[in-house]
């Protein structure tokens, strides 16, 4: 099929003699949330690792906005348009929260070997858009290293919209954040996605986030998906109960 | 045939003492991931101590086998007990510390062993004792092969098998493994880890010692035993793969085969071979014929103040600094512009160096190579081309950067230690090449009668002109390091993940920054070639490298004005200092002192306590 952003076609991935992924087939659509859930084990952080070209995948493929990009290092994909949130925040510690945004910036510009301009007077109009756009623009001056986590978070997400990407890939964007600021950052991120049309995969452990925010959950477990669908159809599959035996899957009520 | 078979063996005997050092390299390395540069130090210690107990126990117990052994095992121990102390003393304080302070601290370790050794025994080279019953040689095949390399052949191969026993028998060899994969695990185990790691200091250190003592009666033992060792200790330990012993052991016979056999063919090279071979097996295996990757260290960094815009302060300040530098031949003696002179071409080389450390987070140990480049092309200009002085320092920096792309293109597919190990061992080959090359180079004698052209043959004109070179090497440097590229590189070290991921090729960017600062060191040994008169290898030496460490540590690694700080801090510390018949000594206590009482460097310091006269202030930096 044409017109999905991203496409997973039988991924596979073995550590030793563990089978982390078996065989993922997806897609994401532009404009689409999916939410990528499922046991701890169950092979999530590897998947996303070789959907961003972290980690080679044994077999199957690739493809960004139609393009094969099994194997490209995680630098190409981010040129085709790929923006990546991390578990555990990456931030430049020694630079700006702006400035963190103008390096992305630069990059998509391709001015990573200019020797002459200045760094911190390039693109600053557009690093203050993004900032207003994530709601932290009074941070700009402030130094990374010093910023509190959700904020962090916040910076994150500004660095992973520098290459207007049409796709963003977001591994536990919620991770570590207070409820109030979880919820907060999902609206974020659901309003750019169908603003600019972006798809984004997400990992998470929170169901309120996912019921809450996915238009489609797929369920992973011991490396294989036993269930993709809208988040009614998924709550109510009884593999899917079975696994996550214990643990609701039903959004705390308001 | 019986000749091969003698250079094998050969090749073999000499395997031994660099096996002994590299073990105990390498193991140090695997538990507490120190690269002890002392190692070398502890070697040549090994030598003179046992040279020393071996006629001191002749006289006690006659001359016979038992005398003779016992003194040589002693000597390790010894050697072994100095390695512990300087274990509990110095480095027991930084290990949470970046990796360069460690770097650092040893080699302070290193020149108060140069002193003592000095002190103890003399300048001149010392024979070794013969082992009793192994002299002369025995006939193989027709060839001679001294007996004494029998023991020596053999000493590879126990040492080896009792290391294997050690490390897989006894309960202090299943602490050393676990530690080498592991350390948070063991000590969250409840296993005391300053007792380990003190052990395995006195371990490594033995055998080092051992290593010294075993080659006595084929070397005896002389003042540049630790470097010479060092270089080769590396190569060997780079080669086998950090913290494996068998690596180390597969590599050292490696090495000396080739030794053995490049004397026969190629012997004007034999270092430069050795150099060549680690490069081929880095390109093939990156972590070393049986090393693992996870063994190499991930540089625990310190957070760096974010970049601020110069406030006008600060540039008053600096323009009155400018303005009293022209102004000081006014007042200044001839003496007083010589050691000026020297301050500003060393602070343009401790900046070229501290882009690459600091902002690039890759500790370069030899950045000697591309100074010493820049001074060798400006001589060899003046020798074989006859170009005037103007044209030779604008080709000095392209010559040296030539050489930092050749050499950075192997050295950033490594980090950390390695990356430091690398940039030594490469910037020996380079030392080794002028050294051995004497046709061309001019050897040791070195190339004379490289003076200034007319107009700047004044010392103050060629002091005003040094100013202006280093001045605008400075600002270049300071500039580059707040343009997009610089960002970039600092993104690559402050979180490679991160960079990656908004498409930074952090390795091509740590290349490209390795060639520049190349090229600024270059600059800087042009002008002291011109400033000298003339050059000798002593420019690209370990020792010229570790002067640029120190100058950007004393500075301060964190700050952009540290190298200048540094630069005219070692520099009059130096000339007070060599006055002192120990200065290296006190050189080195110093550079202690400074690693364990004063991590933020001299402009550090000014920073926390006086910035903000200026308009800066600390922010991340402490």
């Amino acid at each position: 099929m044409t017109g999905a952003v991203l496409e997973a076609d039988g991924l596979a991935k073995s550590f030793g003699g563990v089978q982390a992924v078996k065989a993922m087939s997806f897609r994401v659509a532009p404009g689409e949330i999916v939410a990528l859930i499922g046991p701890n084990g169950a092979g999530k952080s590897t998947c996303f690792n070789m959907l961003m070209g972290q980690l080679r995948a044994d077999a199957g493929r690739v493809r960004v906005l139609g393009d094969d990009v099994t194997g490209w290092p995680p630098r190409k994909i981010w040129r085709k348009g790929v923006g990546r949130t991390f578990q555990i925040t990456q931030i430049l510690p020694s630079f700006t929260v702006r400035e963190n945004v103008q390096m992305a910036l630069l990059s998509f510009h391709r001015r990573l070997f200019d020797v002459f301009g200045r760094a911190r007077l390039a693109h600053v109009d557009a690093a203050a858009a993004l900032l207003e756009r994530v709601g932290i623009v009074d941070l700009a001056e402030r130094a990374c290293g010093l910023l509190a986590y959700g904020d962090l978070k916040r910076v994150e997400l500004a660095v992973a919209l520098a290459n207007q990407p049409k796709l963003l890939l977001m591994d536990e964007p919620t991770a570590g954040m207070a409820p109030a600021e979880r919820l907060a950052l999902m609206e974020l991120t659901s309003a750019i996605a169908r603003a600019d049309r972006v798809g984004v995969l997400f990992t998470e452990h929170d169901m309120d986030v996912v019921f809450g925010h996915a238009d489609r959950i797929m369920v992973m477990h011991r490396g294989t998906l036993i269930a993709a669908g809208p988040p009614g159809e998924v709550r109510d599959d009884p593999e899917v109960r079975a696994v996550y035996l214990g643990s609701s899957l039903d959004p705390v009520a308001e | 045939m019986g000749f091969i078979l003698v250079q094998i063996l050969t090749g073999l005997s000499s395997a031994a003492s660099l096996f002994l050092v590299a073990a105990g390299l390498s193991l140090i390395f695997g538990v507490t991931r120190v690269v002890n540069f002392a190692h070398g130090s502890f070697y040549m210690l090994g030598a003179y101590i046992g040279l020393t107990l071996v006629a001191v126990f002749g006289d006690l117990f006659g001359r016979g086998h038992l005398a003779f052994w016992s003194a040589l095992l002693c000597a390790a121990l010894i050697v072994g007990a100095i390695g512990a102390l300087v274990e509990i003393v110095i480095l027991r304080r930084i290990y949470r510390s970046p990796e360069l302070f460690q770097l650092v601290a040893t080699f302070g370790v290193i020149l108060v062993i140069q002193d003592l050794t000095l002190w103890g025994w003399g300048p001149q080279d010392l024979l070794g004792p013969r082992a009793p019953d192994l002299r002369g040689a025995i006939m193989i095949m027709g060839e001679p092969l001294p007996r004494y390399d029998l023991v020596l052949i053999a000493a590879g191969p126990v040492v080896l098998l009792l290391f294997w026993l050690l490390l897989n028998k006894t309960r202090f060899g299943i602490l050393v493994r676990a530690a080498t994969a592991d350390r948070e695990m063991v000590g969250a185990l409840g296993v005391n880890q300053a007792w380990l790691f003190t052990g395995v200091f006195f371990l490594g250190s033995f055998l080092a010692g051992l290593g010294g003592a075993l080659q006595l009666p084929k070397g005896g033992a002389n003042l540049l035993m630790d470097f010479g060792v060092l270089a080769a200790a590396f190569v060997v330990v780079v080669v086998g793969g950090m913290g494996s012993i068998a690596g180390a052991f597969l590599a050292a016979v490696l090495i000396g085969q080739l030794q053995a056999f490049g004397v026969l063919f190629v012997p004007q090279s034999t270092l430069v071979m050795m150099f060549l071979v680690m490069a081929v097996v880095l390109v093939v295996r990156p972590f070393g014929l049986l090393g693992r990757p996870e063994l190499v260290g991930q540089g625990r960094q310190m957070l760096d103040d974010p970049l601020r815009p110069t406030g006008w302060r600060f540039k008053i300040l600096a323009l009155v600094l400018v303005a009293l530098l022209v102004a000081a031949p006014l007042w200044l003696g001839d003496y007083g512009l010589v050691l000026l002179i020297d301050i500003l071409i060393l602070a343009l080389f401790a900046t070229a160096l501290h882009a690459i450390i600091g902002p690039g987070g890759l500790v370069s140990f030899g950045h000697a190579a591309y100074f010493g480049g820049g001074a060798y092309a400006a001589a060899l200009l003046v020798k074989y081309a006859g170009t005037p002085m103007s044209l030779n320092l604008v080709l000095a920096p392209p010559a040296a950067a030539l050489l930092a792309l050749a050499i950075g293109w192997f050295c950033v597919r490594l980090s950390g230690v390695y990356f430091a190990m690398l940039t030594l061992a490469f910037a020996q080959i380079v030392w080794s090449v002028v050294f051995q090359w004497g046709t061309v180079t001019g050897g040791d004698d070195g190339l004379l009668g490289i003076w200034p052209a007319p107009w700047a043959s004044d010392r103050v004109a060629y002091y005003w002109l040094v100013l202006a070179c280093c001045t605008a090497g400075i600002l270049a440097l300071r500039h580059g390091l707040h343009s997009p590229f610089g960002y970039a590189l600092r993104a690559g070290r402050d979180s490679p993940l991160r960079a990656e991921a908004i498409g930074i090729d952090v390795r091509r960017q740590q290349w490209v920054a390795f060639t520049l600062s190349g090229a600024f060191a270059g600059l800087a040994g042009g002008l002291y070639a011109y400033a000298k008169g003339s050059v000798f290898p002593n420019e690209m030496a370990i020792a010229r490298s570790f002067d640029g460490i120190i100058m950007v540590f004393f500075g301060g690694v964190q700050q952009l004005s540290g190298p200048l700080a540094g630069a005219a801090a070692l520099t009059w510390l130096k000339d007070l200092l060599f006055r002192l018949e120990m200065w290296r000594l006190l050189l080195g206590l110093a550079v202690i002192a400074v690693v364990l009482l004063f991590p933020q460097g001299l402009a550090g310091f000014l920073k926390a306590r006086f910035g903000r006269f200026v308009g800066i202030r600390p922010e991340l930096s402490s």
